[in-house]
């Protein structure tokens, strides 16, 4: 069955972030699956090149949000485009990420009276823009036929704080995209070395730690360096002047380097604190075939099935992870086994299989519409 | 004269306020309605599919005989018993398509697999309907004027729902089946793994 999907993103789509690349790779997933995708969402930069499948509705204000900024569009003005793009595109299931911030999906969920499927991608206990206690943001909420969450901790997030129950659907990850890759010249390197990507001056990804970690590791190691690839400044004043030359910063880099960053490191390390609430980082490392260290958050331990397809050590505990990361630097066979194991169980988070699954829930959404006993006006 | 038309715009909003909260009552009582139509249809779905399994002859004749009576016994089940037969169906499913893994990895069993997950979703979203529903009818406006009218109190599908063990087993989903943070009725809450810690 071939249907018309309305995708709303709240956030800005010239921003790089894990909503915004979820939505843009399930809407060219679904486009090969022969479905019609429309993604609606504000746009920063005028200028920034936008797939075809994009509708822009204009641009976003940032907005301090889950411990991020975050870009997003609200109000009446906003309103009116959500509802113009509504009726032009004529949708059989409307798909908004993240209701319950506000933001162009709210506007959507009050604006449309037809089936409307939510995906809920936050896990933070504290954020406090979830709670649903508002009239208004329950009113919208009550209308989605469908909650999707993107994992565990997404779903106890939504149940805690809004209430109800959803499927779990976990990211998809382009596996193929991850696969193969020569690394970055001049590295891994002889003396070993230990990756990281992601956002290098927000605390909650962690880096802090790694740094750390590295600090106790570097001294008995003469040849380990640390790689570091993502947007932001990282703060070194915890790294002694005789190590800083071995902490390389690539700054962020374009998609083709990021993929041979994964493949340039002995052990990738993914440090979060938490606030993750799935880890496409992860998934990305996984599918390059990476020997993986990462802290033991809920997200992250489901992931790599309890510590079968990478190490685990405990959130934000240095001297654990330090201790985690030279077992594996010095157990090359080691290195082989968790690297075959990740590959193999990243497989079922590929967007193919993920983006039939949630095809299946719109699906369900049309079938109840379809077959319900008394059509009303 | 303005007191009566400050006494005749605040009865105006309270009416409007009131007619939005019907309105709201009753568009979750008509999503209620829609997913239960999309799980009777699931369960219909998967009660077929097995069926199918049953009959193409992949499957050992006792196996085969399991799963065509228990998919009967299903569609025989009057409400009542509805959601044990629809239980026991996914027992049998388990035993049957979690350990003969080479023989089952057929068109039909990849149907029923995805059948079977169809029910898991079906009652999940009506599950959740119903849960919103039941909590916006505890309201002390709703009841003191029966703003839901003559609707029935819509009630919970329990039944054990977890999938056939799949052809790639998923690292996920532990303690994924259902676990409602209301407490209207708790039959089928798995505790996650993870815990609230």
């Amino acid at each position: 069955m071939k249907m018309r999907v309305g995708v709303v993103c709240p956030y800005s789509w010239d921003v790089p972030g894990g909503v915004q690349q979820h939505v843009g790779d399930l809407a060219e997933a679904l486009i090969a699956m022969g479905h019609h995708v429309s993604v609606l969402a504000p746009v920063g930069d005028p200028e920034h090149p936008t797939p075809s499948y994009l509708v822009s509705a204009g641009r976003p204000v940032p907005v301090p949000y889950n411990g991020s900024v975050a870009r997003i569009r609200f109000g009446p003005r906003a309103s009116a485009h959500v509802r113009r793009w509504l009726a032009e595109g004529d949708f059989d299931v409307l798909h908004v990420h993240e209701p319950a911030a506000p933001s162009l999906s709210l506007l959507a969920c009050w604006s449309t009276d037809g089936p409307i499927v939510a995906t809920f991608h936050t896990s933070n206990p504290r954020s406090r823009a979830m709670s649903a206690t508002s009239t208004a943001l329950r009113s919208a909420l009550e209308k989605i036929n469908a909650r999707i969450a993107v994992s565990e901790a997404a779903r106890r997030t939504l149940v805690e704080h809004v209430g109800g129950d959803a499927v779990l659907i976990p990211n998809g990850v382009s596996v193929r995209r991850f696969t193969r890759a020569r690394p970055l010249p001049g590295w891994p390197g002889e003396g070993g070395s230990i990756g990281f990507l992601g956002r290098l001056d927000e605390p909650r990804k962690g880096l802090g730690v790694l740094i750390e970690a590295f600090t106790h590791l570097a001294p008995h190691r003469p040849g380990l360096r640390l790689l570091l690839a993502g947007p932001g400044r990282p703060d070194l004043s915890g790294v002694p002047d005789d190590l800083r030359e071995r902490v390389v910063s690539l700054g962020r880099l374009d998609d083709d380097d990021k993929v041979r960053a994964y493949h340039s490191s002995d052990v990738f390390c993914a440090p979060n604190l938490g606030g993750e609430s799935f880890g496409i980082v992860l998934t990305e490392a996984m599918a390059a075939g990476a020997a993986i260290v990462a802290s033991d958050i809920p997200a992250f331990d489901a992931v790599l099935a309890g510590g079968a397809a990478g190490e685990l050590f405990r959130v934000a505990d240095p001297h654990h992870l330090a201790e985690r990361a030279a077992v594996l630097l010095d157990d090359p066979d080691r290195r082989a086994e968790l690297s075959r194991a990740a590959r193999a169980t990243v497989r079922a988070y590929d967007w193919d299989t993920v983006a039939a699954d949630i095809a299946h829930v719109y699906e369900t959404v049309l079938l109840g519409a379809r077959h319900r006993p008394v059509p009303q006006g | 004269m303005g007191t009566v038309v400050a006494v005749l715009l605040v009865l105006a909003l309270i009416g409007f306020y009131l007619s939005w909260r019907a309105t709201r009552l009753d568009r979750l009582h008509h999503r209620v309605e829609t997913a239960r139509a999309a799980l009777d249809v699931a369960l219909l779905r998967r009660a077929a599919a097995v069926l199918d399994l049953a009959a193409s002859g992949h499957l050992g004749t006792e196996a085969s005989v399991g799963l065509r009576e228990a998919a009967n016994r299903v569609r025989r089940a009057d409400a009542p018993h509805r959601e044990l037969a629809e239980s026991a169906l996914s027992a049998t499913l388990r035993e049957t398509l979690g350990t003969r893994t080479a023989l089952t990895t057929g068109r039909e069993s990849q149907e029923v697999r995805v059948a079977a997950r169809g029910v898991h979703l079906a009652r999940v979203f009506h599950n959740d309907a119903v849960g919103d529903t039941r909590r916006a009818r505890r309201s002390r406006l709703v009841r003191l004027l029966r703003l839901a009218g003559t609707a029935a109190l819509p009630d919970f599908f329990e039944m054990d729902d977890q999938a056939p063990e799949a052809a790639h087993p998923r690292p996920t989903p532990r303690g994924s089946t259902v676990e409602r943070a209301s407490g209207d009725k708790h039959l089928s809450g798995q505790r996650s793994r993870n815990g609230p810690d």
